[in-house]
């Protein structure tokens, strides 16, 4: 299967690919911050994205779905870009995501963007989900809690050999927390070396980025020069413009 | 130069009393082009520099503004605007603007001048839009501006005259996109207005011409043929490299001999090596200066001002100073590297001596063998008086659809209207009217085949069908995106406080990309601003560095001011190595070099291409010899790797310079069908799968998409306040080129990077010419030719872009580090 083995406060879990988190044992399949109409929130704004986003990230989850068929499936949070998202998807994706939904029992987590999904969708709303020796929850709590498993912070890490480097979306764990990449097609992303992400670690910790065809591993901490990245245009949000610019 | 007699009559008499006031005689170009004027036509002047070419420009306008009638006392004036003047550089429109109230204070002609650039407060630029002064000096970007307010129709309703200054170094860019359509636009408001373009000497004026919509042609006089010297030794020229190390005690005597130098180089990283090496040798502490693009603009207007004031030696510079304002007290230029085009050599042999009448000095300093045979392609061009013509490009998708925004903001337009008008301006002459219209549908809603975005569109119909814009937040965005120049992201480098920790401030000594800083570790020294420096680390939005005095510093490899070889150039290179009965102009050993290649391999006629495979090491090589520049054999080389990856041949990389390319494998290449090898059809479905995911075709995608308004242009500073709208044009590119892959954006991206980076065009016209006219040679050593090759391959970094490959060899060393056992673990683990 594509995807790296880890344990995580004695859970045996599969980091996907595609950026999913697969938890065999309970057949559960987590999304985090899949960000649904981002592009239509920006063209409301006068910056006309290319409106395919909200299938592009669908698409890809069903992909995802029928390689697991997993009985439960979660969304980490940030679901919908904004409030008002899910009324602007038009039917055909509307459709997609109420096949989606009927497949499996949802469990949908509140994110900063979605208080609450839409009613349509079905499913269990929660703040947090406890399961096993894991915790789900949208944002990284303030106090350490073994077994956490959050979204919300986008990660990202450059990795540099041989003076190229690549960017890429990666998850990242120390054995006793995780946070989840972002899944949407344009969600942006924050680096490992901004103390939003590294702060949560108080030791070593990995990195697991998310290629073509599989998950590699990579230097976590004492790399930050080589993850470091401002935000641009170019590549993602900083911590400041994430929390002014993809809230609500 | 004593003009005619009866030709002074063309000047009033305050002008006249004023010229020989000053004793001189007006030019034969400039008295033309007052006759010129008189009759209302356009005129290019193309002359040398240093033919009072600007007075010239402004002659005209200053004669017709001298004979308006005097203002009435205690009526406000109702003056117009008259001449617009329009340069490259601010700073050029600054210094012109001083230049000309000479004159005009000491003739007491009642005219205002006044500049506009980016640096002009808002209260005066908005005084300007109503009270304009007589005379405006500005660049493409604010005219852009200009266009685009409210106020334009009636700002420009009285204009005389339109003065275009170095057009031969905008005509045929992505600026002169943005300044073709701002000229189809003052057409409209201002039919009766002349145009004057100023150009250096070009080898076709007729694209200039067409480019100002029509003129005639004046020529100034040419000036003294220069004095062109090679430095070459007859006992060493190095193989490869680009720094002249060997030649820097001569180049400092150069120095030495003359009054004030000119030192150009090519890129930023060997202005900084130059500078380094000259001040190695300069025991006698010369004045030498540095000047370039990512210096801090106070560090450059430092270098600019003591240059002005003649107290420097000599100054070492990239194209930054190659148009600009003029310094009366260069005598000498020394071009180190290779001169990459005729035309440029010309401009910047241009920069010395501002008297027509005694010939400009200059020194070429050939870095490598393949330069030696540049520099004397380049200098038998010059003195035969042959310039490289320039492909003409074709007027961005891109920068039309900023053009069509601006219109839409200054007031509602006819769509028919517009695109009569855009087609009016020559790089747009070809422009359809379906792509018109599609760039109109994309300004207005992102033009995708789903029509998702209709209510939100930016510009809406009006009742009678004209465009108009639907918000005036739209107008304000369009303000804050105007111009073509992206940079890419520049990161600041702080020279840290000594005994202070790294983020308590500094010194800004400069900028860097982004990408070149990311690559640096805490303790890494490299080359910056004239100093070894020792990266410290990154606080805030800043590089922290201290001086240091490592020899072996790395230096910054920027990517700025590396523009290729000209074709034109790369022909005369090709023809000079195919004759030997020339080769005796060269150094004994270059000739030595090519007459061992002749006996090794073959030396390729002219139309021909040679491939060369021989085995070195372990590894397999082929390397081939297109001569057309840096970016077209990268491209040749991405392609190439492709090919030979599906027949198996096993390639591991791949190094380019402007001459060859070399390619190296597990396997044999020597066996293949060359013809089919580079057959055309490469530019196909290979280069389609290649662009999918190249870094290279992704940065000219997000420069496109800024460019053209779909995605917010990134100020300094702007980020910090988390305003800005942020997300990966990367991933937009991919989500678009999934769904839409004919998008008009997808449309302005690949035409482009076929001109620009990817060089396609190029490459494109090579594989035709060289189709069936291969020769292959295998060899079983690595041949003459092919050496300079190989050299940079350990020099460059391989060329080639982060593939996934970097994922897996960064897990695996990151898994060897953390399996391996040496010594001090093995003590640890023994206690």
């Amino acid at each position: 299967m594509e995807g790296t083995e880890i344990d995580l406060n004695g859970e045996r879990l599969v980091l996907d690919v595609s950026g999913a988190l697969w938890w065999p044992a309970r057949a559960m399949l987590v999304f985090s911050d899949i960000h649904l109409e981002k592009g239509s929130s920006f063209a409301m704004r006068g910056q006309m994205l290319p409106p395919y986003d909200t299938r592009t990230a669908l698409k890809r989850m069903q992909a995802v779905i029928a390689r697991h068929a997993p009985k439960t499936i979660m969304s980490l949070g940030d679901a919908f870009h904004d409030r008002d998202a899910a009324e602007r998807l038009d039917a055909d994706e509307r459709a997609m995501l109420s096949r989606l939904s009927q497949g499996a029992d949802w469990i949908w987590i509140t994110g900063n963007h979605d208080p609450a999904p839409p009613s349509w969708l079905g499913g269990e709303i929660v703040e947090e989900y406890r399961l096993g020796g894991l915790v789900f929850r949208h944002e990284p709590g303030v106090f350490f809690l073994p077994g956490e498993i959050a979204g919300h912070l986008h990660p990202c890490t450059t990795v540099t050999m041989r003076g190229r480097s690549l960017r890429r979306r990666c998850f990242v764990a120390d054995g006793a927390r995780m946070v989840l990449p972002a899944f949407g097609a344009y969600a942006g992303g924050l680096d490992l070396w901004e103390p939003a992400i590294h702060a949560l670690f108080q030791g070593a910790f990995g990195a697991y980025v998310l290629g073509q065809t599989r998950v590699y591993a990579a230097k976590g901490r004492g790399d930050y020069h080589s993850a470091r990245r401002k935000a641009s245009d170019d590549s993602q949000p900083s911590r400041m413009a994430m929390n002014t610019v993809e809230s609500p | 130069m004593l003009a005619r007699a009866e030709d002074t009559s063309l000047l009033p008499q305050r002008f006249a009393a004023w010229f020989a006031a000053r004793g001189w005689a007006p030019r034969a170009h400039q008295l033309a082009l007052i006759e010129h004027a008189m009759r209302g036509e356009s005129v290019l002047l193309v002359a040398p520099t240093g033919g009072g070419k600007t007075l010239a420009g402004f002659l005209p306008s200053l004669i017709d503004l001298a004979r308006r009638p005097p203002r009435r006392p205690g009526m406000p004036g109702q003056r117009a605007l008259h001449t617009l003047y329009i340069s490259p550089l601010k700073a050029l429109a600054v210094d012109v603007a001083r230049n000309l109230e000479a004159p005009v204070a000491e003739m007491g002609l009642p005219i205002r001048i006044e500049t506009r650039t980016g640096d002009t407060s808002a209260s005066k630029r908005q005084r300007q839009k109503t009270l304009p002064p007589d005379i405006l000096l500005t660049t493409p970007e604010q005219l852009a501006l200009l266009i685009a307010s409210r106020e334009a129709p009636r700002l420009f309703e009285n204009l005389k005259a339109v003065v275009l200054d170095e057009l031969h170094a905008l005509y045929n860019s992505k600026r002169g996109d943005l300044l073709a359509l701002g000229l189809a636009r003052l057409r409209t408001l201002a039919p009766a207005h002349r145009t004057v373009g100023l150009s250096a000497t070009v080898a076709d004026p007729k694209p200039l011409i067409d480019f100002m919509g029509g003129g005639e042609l004046v020529r100034g006089l040419a000036g003294a043929a220069p004095r062109i010297s090679i430095l070459a030794s007859d006992t060493y020229v190095p193989w490869a490299g680009h720094i002249a190390r060997y030649a820097m005690a001569d180049v400092l005597e150069a120095i030495k001999r003359a009054k004030t130098s000119l030192v150009f180089v090519n890129t930023r990283a060997n202005a900084e090596r130059t500078f380094q090496e000259l001040w190695r040798l300069n025991t006698d502490n010369l004045a030498i200066a540095l000047h370039h693009g990512s210096l801090a603009p106070a560090q450059r207007r430092k270098v600019e001002s003591a240059m002005t004031r003649g107290d420097l030696r000599a100054v070492v510079c990239t194209s930054t100073l190659d148009l600009g304002i003029d310094w009366g007290a260069v005598d000498n230029v020394i071009c180190i590297g290779a001169p990459k085009g005729a035309a440029r050599l010309v401009q910047r042999i241009g920069r010395a001596n501002h008297r027509l009448d005694e010939p400009s000095q200059a020194l070429l300093v050939p870095s490598n063998r393949f330069e030696v045979l540049e520099c004397e392609a380049a200098r038998d061009a010059v003195m035969a008086n042959e310039l490289d013509g320039e492909r003409l490009r074709v007027g961005g998708l891109d920068v039309l659809a900023q053009h069509v925004l601006g219109s839409a903001c200054s007031k509602p337009f006819d769509a028919d209207k517009l695109f009569a008008e855009v087609t009016s301006a020559s790089p747009y002459a070809h422009l359809s009217r379906e792509d018109f219209d599609k760039v109109v549908d994309f300004v207005a809603t992102g033009g995708y085949a789903l029509k998702r975005y209709d209510r939100y569109a930016r510009l809406r119909k009006t009742p009678e069908g004209k465009w108009r814009v639907s918000h005036p937040r739209v107008a304000q965005q369009y303000r804050m995106n105007v111009g073509v120049i992206v940079e890419d992201p520049m990161i600041d480098i702080r020279l840290q406080a000594k005994g202070r920790p790294t983020g308590a401030g500094g010194r800004v000594l400069g900028q860097m990309e982004e990408y070149f800083v990311e690559q640096l570790a805490p303790g890494d020294t490299f080359v910056f601003a004239g100093d070894v420096l020792r990266f410290e680390g990154m606080h805030e939005d800043a590089a922290y560095v201290s001086r240091t005095h490592d020899p072996e510093a790395q230096v910054p490899s920027y990517n700025g001011g590396k523009f290729p070889l000209s074709t034109f150039l790369a022909q005369r290179v090709r023809e000079m190595v195919s004759k030997p009965e020339t080769w005796h102009v060269f150094p004994d050993p270059v000739n030595e070099w090519l007459r061992i290649q002749e006996w090794r391999s073959v030396i390729p006629q002219p139309g021909q291409l040679l491939v060369e495979t021989f085995p070195r090491g372990s590894k397999e090589y082929l390397v081939c010899y297109p001569f057309e520049g840096r970016l077209a054999h990268q491209t040749l080389g991405m392609l190439l790797t492709r090919r030979l990856e599906r027949l198996r041949m096993r390639p591991l990389g791949f190094s380019a310079n402007e001459y060859a390319l070399a390619i190296w494998a597990l396997r044999d290449m020597g066996g293949l069908n060359m013809d089919r090898l580079f057959d055309e059809d490469m530019l196909g479905d290979d280069l389609d799968a290649w662009l999918a995911e190249s870094n290279l075709y992704k940065r000219t995608f997000r420069n496109c998409a800024i460019i053209a308004g779909l995605i917010e242009r990134r100020f300094p500073g702007k980020e910090k306040t988390g305003r800005q709208v942020t997300f990966s044009s990367d991933l937009i590119y991919d989500v678009l080129r999934e769904h839409e892959p004919d998008h008009i954006l997808l449309r302005a991206t690949y035409e482009d990077a076929a001109t620009g980076l990817l060089d396609i065009a190029r490459l494109s016209e090579m594989l035709a010419r060289v189709k069936s006219r291969i020769v292959t040679r295998r060899l079983d050593r690595v041949s003459p030719l092919a050496v300079p090759a190989l050299l940079e391959i350990s020099k460059e970094m391989v060329a080639g872009e982060a593939h996934e490959d970097i994922l897996r060899e960064a897990e695996e060393s990151l898994i060897a580090d953390a399996m391996r056992i040496d010594e001090k673990s093995c003590e640890r683990g023994r206690n």
